[in-house]
Formats: structure tokens, C-alpha cells, sequence
């Protein structure tokens, strides 16, 4: 595991809501942010990925797809919830078609 | 004729010198973006991490098709610093790179099977400058050989410039650098997905990505070949060379991989073939 700690390469997936926390996880790659210089690198490739960071909630449409992306990842894998829409489904807790945060359909450990 | 000194140190030093050349690159690159980067010895820390992964593979033939390419790639750089037949180490790279679009193509996925192709494609772009460039010195040294090229007296290069300029060219595809980065791409570039290693995982990353710590070293190798006669020049060459590549790389976009192919057999057919064609009527030969 001591490796691990310092090469988390990161696959993003925006579920629903509103592309805020999607934007300020993008913006952590540019140069004044600079993720890489820790190591993480944005993968796009779920077999590449350590980490899997989700933003928004879950709903019917995608609750699959974030589960395929989880399946796919080798372990050991971590997931990250970034953004209280991804936590427990925020203010879009309430609709008909939104299941809630990410940890109704996958293990969350962040 | 072969040193076996020589085949050793390669195999247990390329790792060393291929990683840190590796992390020297993301820096470098890093520093060019006008970020601060990661540390010089992220790479090791990524291949090290991959070997702590799960090994998950598609398909069984995978492992056996990664490890083929890994053992090949290093046969074909263990076999250049030998100073073995300069034809038999391009045959055992092509070999290498056979293995790798094969272990693509065994998991049933688009993605790898888009990526393998286009490997194909990037293999059939520098392949005949490759072989030019071997044509080339032997047409100057009288030999295959690449010890008895190493030991030429004069710098092969002031014969061949053409020659090394279309080497230079190709070596941006075999570096996976942009603008022809087309089957995969280092650093956080995507590549229809990640192109011919989207199907690899854990361990085969790793090996993946040793091969091409091993594959960069002998390239790199090659370069020095052209100016072997003066290790000072061959060392500043070396450099020059690949920052040049990094320059490239950070200031182009990604090509098409019909200009890829087109654009590499123009080089090697008016630079390599021409300079060639050249030492024939001065009477070099």
C-alpha cells in the first residue's frame, strides 16, 4: 500500500444536478491547482483508476453506469463523494427521479 | 563482437534511467504549462502502485501477450547495447510492438480495438525511416553492426543529417508524444479513452509501461549512435533531442493518423532515401 497513497490516479463521473462540483473538480487539474504535482492524474479509463470521484446525485438513468464504472476499477479502490448532492442527494433530494446520494448505490469510503 | 557487459547493464539500468528520464519529462512538461508538477520519481511510485494492484485481465492470452512484449523489448534494447545486428534489433522491436497490438486485440473491446489499429497504423508510419536509418549507416560503416558502427572514427551524423532529421521525425511517434501520440499518450492525455493499453489493468499496466522505460532508452541509444564517435556531442545530442520532443509535444495538437502515416513516409522517403541517394553519387559507398 505504500505506493498507493502516492499515485491515486482519479476517474471522474458527473451523475445529475448541476455541473458546480463537476466544474471545481476540473479546475483542480489547471496549472494555479495543479493536482499532478501530488501524483493524481485524471484517468478517464475505469481499469486505470484507483480512485473513483463522483459528483452529483443518483438517479434511475445513472445509477448503472456508476455501478459498471465501480465494477470495472481493479482493486483496491476508493470512492469519493465530492459535493452534498453526491452525499445525500442535496436539494434535489426531494424529486420523484433521484434516488439520493452515491451511497445508495455503491460503497462510499470518502 | 557482443558484449554481454553491455546487454547487462542495459537490462538492469534502463528501468532506472528510463523512470527518471520519465519524471525529468513530466516535470519538464509541467514546468512548460506553467505548472509545478510532480516529484522526479512519480513514475516509479505510478509502476510501483500498479504492481500493488489486483490483477484483473479480460482475457488470459493478455498476460501472456504483455509479458511477450515486455520480454521483447527488452531483448531488442539488450541486443542494441550488445552491439548486435542493428536489422535484428528493428525486427525485434516490430516483434515487441506486434505482441502489444495483439494483447489489444485480444479483450473484445471497441476502445482497444480502435487503439490497436492505430498502433498498426503508427508502426507502419516509422517502420521504413527505421529501416533507413539502418540502411544508412551501413551504407557509411560498411556494417550492421552495432558495435562496429559505435566504433566508426568519423560522426555518422555529418553523412547523414537527412537521415537523422527523419529518425527525429519518427521518434516522436515511437515516444507516443504529440502530434502523433494516436494509439495512447503519456501524462493525462486521453486517446479514445486510452487508446491500446484501455484494456490493461494493475500488473500489465506496469509491464506496459517498463517496456516503454526500456523501449525510450534504447531509442535514445539510437540517437547517440549518430554522433557515437564523440560521447560528448552523442550525450548533448541526447538531450537537445528529447527536449526538442517535449517542446513538440506541449506545442501541438494531436494529428489525424492519415498526415501521421503520409507525412512520415514523405520524411523518410525525401530526407532518408535523398541523403542516402546522395552518398551514392558523391561515392560514399
Amino acid at each position: 500500500m505504500a505506493y498507493l497513497k502516492k499515485s491515486p490516479w482519479l476517474i471522474h463521473y458527473d451523475a445529475s444536478s448541476c455541473n458546480g462540483c463537476d466544474i471545481e473538480v476540473l479546475a483542480c487539474l489547471t496549472p494555479m491547482y495543479d493536482v499532478e504535482r501530488f501524483g493524481i492524474i485524471n484517468t478517464g479509463n475505469p481499469k486505470h483508476a484507483d480512485v473513483f470521484v463522483v459528483t452529483g446525485s443518483v438517479n434511475e438513468q445513472n445509477k448503472y453506469v456508476i455501478k459498471n464504472i465501480y465494477d470495472q476499477m481493479p482493486d483496491p479502490k476508493v470512492v469519493v463523494a465530492v459535493g452534498i448532492c453526491a452525499t445525500s442527494g442535496g436539494v434535489f433530494r426531494e424529486c420523484y427521479n433521484v434516488a439520493g446520494g452515491i451511497d445508495t448505490t455503491i460503497p462510499v469510503d470518502v | 563482437m557482443i558484449s554481454l557487459a553491455g546487454a547487462v547493464a542495459f537490462i538492469l539500468l534502463a528501468p532506472v534511467v528510463g523512470g527518471l528520464i520519465a519524471g525529468i519529462d513530466r516535470k519538464v512538461t509541467a514546468h512548460m504549462q506553467g505548472r509545478v508538477g510532480p516529484s522526479i520519481l512519480q513514475p516509479f511510485y505510478d509502476v510501483g502502485k500498479l504492481f500493488e494492484k489486483e490483477d484483473a485481465v479480460v482475457n488470459e492470452t493478455q498476460r501472456f501477450y504483455v509479458l511477450s512484449y515486455f520480454i521483447f523489448a527488452i531483448f531488442t534494447g539488450a541486443l542494441f547495447f550488445a552491439g548486435g545486428n542493428l536489422l535484428l534489433v528493428i525486427f525485434a522491436l516490430t516483434l515487441a510492438e506486434v505482441f502489444l497490438v495483439l494483447g489489444a486485440y485480444a479483450a473484445n473491446s471497441p476502445y482497444s480495438h480502435i487503439g490497436a489499429e492505430r498502433e498498426l497504423l503508427q508502426i507502419m508510419a516509422y517502420e521504413p525511416m527505421f529501416l533507413l536509418a539502418a540502411v544508412g549507416m551501413y551504407v557509411v560503416t560498411q556494417s550492421f553492426n552495432v558495435s562496429d558502427i559505435a566504433g566508426f572514427p568519423e560522426l555518422v551524423f555529418v553523412l547523414l543529417p537527412g537521415v537523422f532529421l527523419g529518425f527525429v521525425y519518427i521518434l516522436t511517434i515511437k515516444l507516443r508524444k504529440s502530434p502523433f501520440d494516436i494509439s495512447t499518450s503519456h501524462h493525462a492525455h486521453q486517446e479514445i479513452v486510452k487508446g491500446v493499453t484501455t484494456e490493461f489493468s494493475g500488473p500489465a499496466l506496469g509491464f506496459i509501461e517498463l517496456a516503454h522505460w526500456y523501449e525510450v532508452v534504447f531509442l535514445l541509444g539510437f540517437v547517440y549512435l549518430f554522433f557515437a564517435a564523440s560521447p560528448v556531442i552523442g550525450i548533448i545530442a541526447i538531450i537537445i533531442v528529447y527536449l526538442l520532443e517535449l517542446a513538440i509535444d506541449n506545442t501541438n495538437a494531436r494529428v489525424k493518423w492519415q498526415l501521421a502515416v503520409k507525412s512520415s513516409w514523405a520524411v523518410a522517403l525525401v530526407l532518408g532515401a535523398a541523403n542516402i541517394a546522395v552518398l551514392y553519387l558523391l561515392g560514399r559507398v
